[in-house]
């Protein structure tokens, strides 16, 4: 601690105050989503990010207001850092019509193409050579913007993980691969799925920088992060990042995390908390402890208004089951199989939502 | 001292079944298969440590240990491409994958690599590869986790598909896959995991690959499914008898390829009319192909046309009245039943 409190403030206190709030806001909005799970209210897998929270809201502090991010499937953290509003997102955990893939996708599947968030996927790896040609469309399209491609530890040893950083540095594509290794992949540690656990080493062996950074320490991932995005982005300079953290809770809400870890290795690692350490600069920085009660009651409030949004929110219509499936003009093309239509057979394709 | 202690206790006999779930059922069979055979290997993503996702391999890592039991990293085209090889040599690896889903990040393994092994060399070599893994849907999993692509295996020559709905046949038909020289997609079902049935414990005992079932006689109407739409099936059929008198015959594929048409067709030429379920899309999908055999065997005995109910064809969303709106649900099925019958 005596060492980080040396170095140079990557922001000033008023803006680290800022992002431990929204650290607060991850922490606690995973709280509620595993109390509302637990209530039925929400279903399928929900992949909670609790003690992630530096990685999460680092190094999308670090992207500019038009970069873009792809991320996995635990991605709740990552569309609040991004700024989408905690209602939409609950929302979408509800299966609502004001969630923000209008209840069609879940926990696993956020998105807001406004706020330049262009999904949580679910297929371990498959985001990566999305993330990949996302860059290679910046590239084509003569932008100067970078992608910040999130994936797990997991997915490194997925063919997707090769043949997307080998076109990204064969083609020198403005995107940035950043590896949140979180000590496991479901229950394999990642020295018991990796022949080389360094996994930012990968990079070298496509000529690519990368780097390993204490995925805890908030002020060094938003340096790194930022390093390497201003690399891809101005000189097309795509990389590796690595940063190490710990998932708190089980692997999804299901998981209760323990079968395949010690409760001293979670205790330990607790006392890494990323929100401990954040608060701890504040206060060496001047905050006062009542500034932190008054954050947690803000965000117990946001939560709570969130909640309330989502429960009110209506339930998608039915009759749009098939809305956004394919572009509008296409409901023409299926026009001779739909039910209704002379051959059409019953029930085989929803052409309710059809684009027309 | 009593004499009596020393008269032994007459020894029950072993009882030839035992009331155990699914996942017992295929736990059964690879323990007993293990045993049996030394070239049997188990491998796959949490099967050892973690017990396997869905727990189908508990205990298994302690009986045979971390080489017969062998935990993958997340790397299916890397670990099924393995499995093809390792049976080119004479092994009997059997690959769990989490899911069905999952399975199309290796699907050139399966459909160009190890289906081609036996016809491509003629004759010379062989692949006694199992792949292990659910289907299915209803949970709120999503697009990409809800999906029922088993038909798409069952389109390739040179593979071998099967898809047990009861405990019994889970044990029976993963033993026969393992038993089998040529690679065999065994579809299990994730809802089904947790249902109970009788399940014989003799270890010889299998069920044969390409053997149909008749799940439950009827004379009104056949009910063709497999997997869990066989249990929706069954459900439907002892709605509509004691609702309406209607005595549906369900028959069971167990096996989609090979695919036995002389048991559905025997069941439509009694019944003349026929409905095909799925929990897949129905377009080009396990139903298509039903429909086709059908009407070419029974084109003489259909009083109605084939009918089919499956999954609606879109990527299943994740709010829940829309996942239950898109489910070919009990239903949707009874009513296409009562139609085929002209009682709707
Ligand atoms: C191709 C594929 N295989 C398996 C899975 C099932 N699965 C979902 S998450 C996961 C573990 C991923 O671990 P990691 O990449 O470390 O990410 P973390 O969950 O730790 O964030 C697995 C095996 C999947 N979704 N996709
Ligand atoms: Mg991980």
């Amino acid at each position: 601690m005596a060492v980080r409190s040396e170095r140079l403030p990557v922001v000033d206190t008023a803006a680290l105050l800022d992002l431990y709030e929204r650290m607060v806001l991850v922490r606690l909005f995973e709280t509620e989503a595993e109390r509302q799970y637990k209530a039925a209210r929400i279903g399928g897998y929900c992949h909670l990010c609790s003690g992630q929270e530096a990685a999460t809201i680092g190094s999308v502090h670090a992207l500019q207001d038009d970069d873009l991010l792809v991320t996995g499937y635990r991605c709740h953290g990552f569309a609040l850092a991004r700024g989408v509003p905690p209602a939409a997102v609950m929302s979408e955990l509800f299966g609502r019509a004001d969630g923000c893939a209008h209840g069609r996708g879940g926990s696993m599947h956020l998105l807001d193409v406004q706020r330049g968030f262009y999904g949580g996927w679910g297929i371990v790896a498959g985001q990566l050579p999305i993330a990949t040609g996302l860059a290679l469309a910046l590239v084509r399209q003569e932008r100067r913007q970078a992608v910040l491609c999130e994936l797990g530890d997991g997915a490194v040893n997925m063919g997707a993980w090769h043949e997307s950083l080998n076109l990204a540095a064969l083609w020198s594509l403005p995107v940035v691969f950043m590896v949140v290794n979180n000590g496991y992949g479901m229950g394999t540690a990642v020295d018991r799925a990796s022949a080389v656990p360094e996994l930012h080493r990968r990079a070298d062996a496509y000529g690519m920088p990368g780097e390993r950074v204490d995925g805890d320490d908030l002020e060094a991932v938003i340096e790194s992060t930022g390093r390497l995005l201003a690399a891809a982005r101005e000189e097309r300079r795509p990389a590796v990042l690595e940063l190490l953290t710990y998932r708190y809770r089980g692997h999804s809400v299901a998981d209760a995390g323990i079968a395949y870890r010690s409760k001293d290795e979670i205790a330990a690692r607790m006392e890494h908390d990323p929100l401990v350490r954040t608060r701890e600069r504040l206060r060496e920085a001047g905050i006062e402890e009542a500034t932190f009660d008054e954050i947690d009651a803000r965000t117990e409030e946001t939560l709570a208004a969130a909640v309330a949004a989502a429960q009110e929110s209506p339930e998608p219509d039915v009759a749009e089951l098939a809305a956004g499936m394919y572009a509008a003009g296409s409901g023409e093309q299926f026009a001779r199989m739909l039910p209704g239509s002379p051959f059409g057979e019953r029930d085989l394709v929803f052409a309710g939502g059809l684009g027309t | 001292m009593s004499t009596e202690t020393l008269v032994p206790d007459p020894v029950p006999a072993a009882p030839a079944s035992e009331v155990m779930t699914y996942r017992e059922a295929l736990r059964l069979a690879l323990r007993e298969e293990m045993e049996r055979d030394e070239r049997v290997f188990l491998m796959g993503e949490e099967v050892g440590v973690f017990e396997g996702s869905y727990k189908v391999s508990a205990g298994l890592l302690a009986q045979f240990g971390p080489e017969r039991v062998r935990d993958t990293p997340i790397s299916e085209e890397g670990f099924v491409g393995a499995g093809v090889g390792a049976a080119m040599l004479g092994e009997r690896p059997v690959v769990e994958i989490m899911t069905i889903n999952f399975l199309l990040v290796a699907i050139d393994q399966v459909v160009n690599h190890a289906a081609k092994v036996g016809a491509m060399f003629g004759g010379e070599v062989r692949c006694p590869l199992v792949i292990r893994t659910p289907n299915g849907a209803g949970n709120q999993l999503t697009a990409q986790h809800s999906q029922s692509l088993e038909g798409w295996f069952a389109h390739v020559p040179g593979l071998k598909v099967v898809a047990p709905a009861t405990p019994a046949d889970a044990k029976g038909l993963l033993k026969s896959a393992i038993r089998d020289d040529d690679p065999v997609v065994v579809v299990e079902n994730l809802p089904i995991y947790k249902e109970k049935g009788e399940v014989p414990l003799d270890p010889d005992h299998v069920v044969p690959i390409g053997q149909a079932a008749v799940a439950r006689p009827g004379r009104d109407v056949t009910l063709v499914a497999h997997s869990f739409a066989t249990v929706r099936a069954l459900r439907v059929a002892e709605r509509l008898a004691a609702e309406r008198g209607i005595e549906a015959e369900v028959v069971d594929l167990r096996s989609l390829r090979p695919l036995d048409v002389e048991t559905v067709a025997a069941s439509v030429s009694r019944t003349n009319r026929v409905v095909c379920v799925e929990e897949g899309w129905p377009t080009y999908g396990v139903s298509a192909e039903l429909a086709a055999r059908i009407q070419r065997a029974c084109f003489d005995d259909l009083d109605a046309p084939v009918e089919r109910v499956g999954m609606a064809e879109v990527p299943l969303p994740y709010a829940k009245n829309l996942e239950l709106a898109a489910m070919p649900n009990e239903e949707r099925i009874a009513a296409t039943v009562l139609s085929t019958l002209e009682l709707a």
